[in-house]
């Protein structure tokens, strides 16, 4: 999937490198606070390997400093590591692949509730996260949510994609806002003041694993509805999300058109050519603009702005990320090398220059690393600060498992919204569409 | 007689290894072994366990165990599963009708005499050759919804527009889009077989047409047509059946978008099968293909090929 050609990415690379090379300095890591814990004594095996999966970068430096960091991995521990990077769509499916044939990548670095699938052929974490935990500040709660069934940990959250509003400041201005109205109707009346100076804004319709699910799940949350109720019966048929639903159809008239076929990239494109003025999306469009090569682009980033999503009759946030969770298979013949790496990845040497070059792309599962000083490096870094810690989890208001898993990779959410949105049916229905295959999967 | 100078040479009966050789039964046996070997291992084993998949409520990273036709059922009563279908039948109706339309054309024009002939031969396959996925992603980008090419050139350069055409992202767009990229990439196939075809008529016949003053017209309803009957049924099977389970392009393309509007069976059942876990169900709409398949290969075979004249039975 072309997300920037290669060009671009050589360039964006080179760039994050200097950027880099600037930014990670010794003074900087002494930031997060770190409690006195011994290393856990789990020998390595003799002659070990490691083959680690995990999603693509969205960010160049994301790639590259995962890569630094395995590589300080096996020459402190002699243990190489082979590190395969997977497109978004194919993540899922070639996790389910290797849980199912019963051999493939030691680590892999899944998608939210994957973990749940395959509870049984997972390797136990609890005394990786015991140390993690007590280590670093302790877990946020979002985040022992997705990687703890019954309270036995099945994964290590490695961090969490969240999408905050990305706009054009002066545009917003124009449209007579100093900044994203935090109400629904004045969100509504900023797009479609924006749409009408020419700038409309431009939300992913399509199967966007990251983007779609982020701002419908926010939509529905924000009026009041869910998928489940806490007993995980299935609720989403309701007045809450028909109100949700005809909110959305009002927002996505004021949407630049094509947006029901566009995945993970296109707003990125977009906002970057200045199609859009306004979209939902996580730091990688700031993290392109400011890094790009054309000096234009780079004036681009100056007016770029992040917000969080307006709050809904329901009075609190209702945001939604994309966590992502190391997960350690029974399979594995190295299971204290595979621990090991992951320990040592998420350590404050590693991690946290992994965070500040991501420029904040990642957000951080463990407290100490509110600390670190990507957060205060750039204010427009800012509010991306506390997605793990505001996010709401992708089963709300239920449990995670199987059920919530499958409804999530059927896209159901998105789909209801995008059928009302696009007027392929009308709210009651699509609503009503939802809740059948909803219950499809939560009845068996 | 080698066998009875075997005897005599060895002083005994003959050698069981020969004679077992010799034993028709046996030999027709390990001859077949490794082609049906193959077959049995590639094709009948993956296909036997999807039609058993089918009968179960099998999950990725789960076993299952026999439900009957409770798949069945829930497809039954499933919207986007009957929309799949009828996508699907369109795609290949539509879709196969354009390629041989154009295929034929296509095939009847490079029978000529044609300057550079071989060289046109060769890039008319193309399309074909080159993987189907880069194809895809590269019609990807030109129905993007900002940034096609087509779009582009409609509305900034000719002016004959003045909103880029969301091709993807309309229902119907996306389908006729999708079938367009399908006839482009199978015309070659069905050229060049039907150009095979074409070029066993012999001449004489068109020369005897001729002096009996037939028009192009007629010689194409009476000559051409009838005599590539054969070849046409084998090629419209072949192309039903790839266009039927045609996954790569709509999965790169549109991945069963918008909103399921450009799902075929195949895709759905890759949707449903890998991504959402449900290995039952994505093997039951798989399995639910058969029957149309079975029946457009039957179809084509035996509407289009069985004339007794061709069989050289009796003269026509």
């Amino acid at each position: 999937m072309p997300r920037l050609t290669r060009r671009d990415t050589v360039k964006l690379g080179l760039g994050a490198l200097a950027a880099g090379s600037m930014l990670s300095t010794g003074a900087l890591r002494a930031a997060v606070p770190v409690k006195d814990v011994p290393v856990p004594d789990w020998p390595i095996e003799e002659g070990a390997k490691l083959r680690v999966l995990r999603p693509s970068k969205f960010v160049s430096a994301d790639e590259v400093w995962f890569r630094k960091n395995t590589e300080k991995f096996t020459e402190a521990t002699g243990v190489p590591v082979k590190l395969e990077f997977e497109s978004w769509e194919d993540l899922r499916p070639k996790t389910a692949v290797a849980a199912n044939v019963g051999s493939g990548p030691d680590v892999i670095v899944g998608w939210s509730d994957d973990p749940f699938q395959y509870v049984d052929k997972l390797q136990d974490m609890g005394d990786l996260a015991a140390y993690l935990g007590e280590k670093y500040g302790g877990w946020w709660p979002l985040a022992e949510r997705y990687a703890t069934k019954d309270g036995k940990w099945i994964s290590i959250p490695y961090g969490a994609a969240g999408g905050r509003i990305v706009y054009r400041k002066s545009w917003v201005e124009e449209a007579g806002y100093s900044g994203i109205p935090q109400d629904l109707d004045g969100f509504l009346d900023l797009c479609r003041k924006l749409k009408k100076a020419g700038h409309p804004p431009g939300f992913a319709l399509g199967n966007a694993v990251g983007d779609a699910n982020a701002w419908t799940h926010w939509l529905v949350w924000a009026h009041g509805g869910a998928m489940v109720d806490e007993n995980d019966r299935v609720i989403i048929n309701s007045k809450e999300t028909i109100e949700a639903l005809k909110y959305g159809k009002a927002l996505y008239e004021t949407f630049i058109p094509g947006t029901e076929s566009w995945l993970d990239a296109n707003n990125n494109k977009a906002f970057l050519s200045e199609q859009i003025g306004l979209t939902d999306n996580g730091i990688s469009i700031y993290f392109a603009a400011k890094n790009s090569d054309d000096p234009k682009v780079r004036a681009l980033a100056d007016d770029i702005y992040h917000a969080a999503k307006p709050i809904g009759p329901v009075g609190f946030p209702t945001e939604r990320c994309l966590v992502v969770n190391a997960m350690v298979f029974n399979y594995a013949p190295y299971p204290n090398a595979a621990k090991h790496y992951i320990r040592f990845m998420m350590e404050k040497e590693q991690y946290d220059p992994f965070l500040i070059n991501c420029i904040g792309y990642w957000n951080h599962p463990l407290k100490a690393y509110d600390e670190s000083e990507v957060w205060t490096s750039d204010p427009k870094v800012t509010p991306y600060k506390h997605i793990m810690k505001d996010s709401l989890w992708d089963a709300y208001k239920g449990t995670l498992g199987p059920a919530s898993q499958a409804v999530l990779a059927d896209f159901v959410m998105v789909q209801m919204v995008a059928a009302a949105c696009i007027g392929q049916a009308t709210p009651e229905e699509a609503a009503a569409e939802a809740e059948r295959r909803a219950l499809r999967y939560y009845k068996s | 007689m080698a066998a009875g100078s075997e005897r005599v040479a060895w002083g005994g009966g003959t050698h069981w290894l020969a004679r077992l050789f010799d034993y028709k039964p046996f030999l027709i046996f390990i001859c077949l072994l490794p082609a049906v070997g193959l077959l049995v291992v590639f094709l009948t084993y993956p296909l036997g366990l999807g039609i058993w998949l089918a009968f179960t409520d099998t999950r990725i990273g789960r076993g299952g165990e026999f439900v009957g036709l409770f798949n069945y059922e829930l497809l039954f009563s499933d919207r986007i599963f009957w929309m799949s279908v009828g996508n699907t039948i369109l795609y290949t109706v539509v879709a196969t009708a354009g390629k041989f339309a154009l295929g034929l054309w296509l095939a009847l024009l490079l029978n000529r005499q044609l300057p550079f002939k071989s060289f046109l031969r060769a890039i008319i396959l193309v399309p074909w050759i080159v993987p189907t996925v880069l194809s895809a992603i590269a019609f990807w980008w030109i129905y993007d919804a900002q940034f096609s090419v087509i779009s582009y050139v409609l509305v900034d350069v000719l002016g004959w527009r003045d909103s880029y055409i969301n091709f993807l992202g309309d229902a119907w767009n996306a389908r006729w889009s999708l079938i367009a990229a399908n006839i482009w990439r199978g015309i070659p196939f069905v050229a060049i077989s039907l150009l095979a075809g074409l070029q066993t008529i012999s001449p004489s016949l068109y020369e005897a047409a001729l002096l009996d003053g037939a028009t192009a017209w007629q010689r194409f309803r009476y000559i051409t047509f009838p005599m590539i009957l054969p070849i046409l049924a084998v090629v419209l099977t072949f192309s039903v059946l790839f266009t039927f389970t045609d996954f790569q392009l709509v999965y790169a393309i549109t991945r069963g978008g918008p909103v399921n509007a450009t799902h075929l069976m195949a895709t759905l059942a890759f949707q449903r099968a890998i991504p959402g876990g449900q290995l039952g169900e994505g093997s039951a709409i798989a399995v639910a293909m058969i029957p149309f398949l079975v029946f457009a290969t039957v179809f084509s075979y035996f509407a289009l090929a069985r004339r007794k004249w061709q069989q050289g039975e009796s003269n026509a």
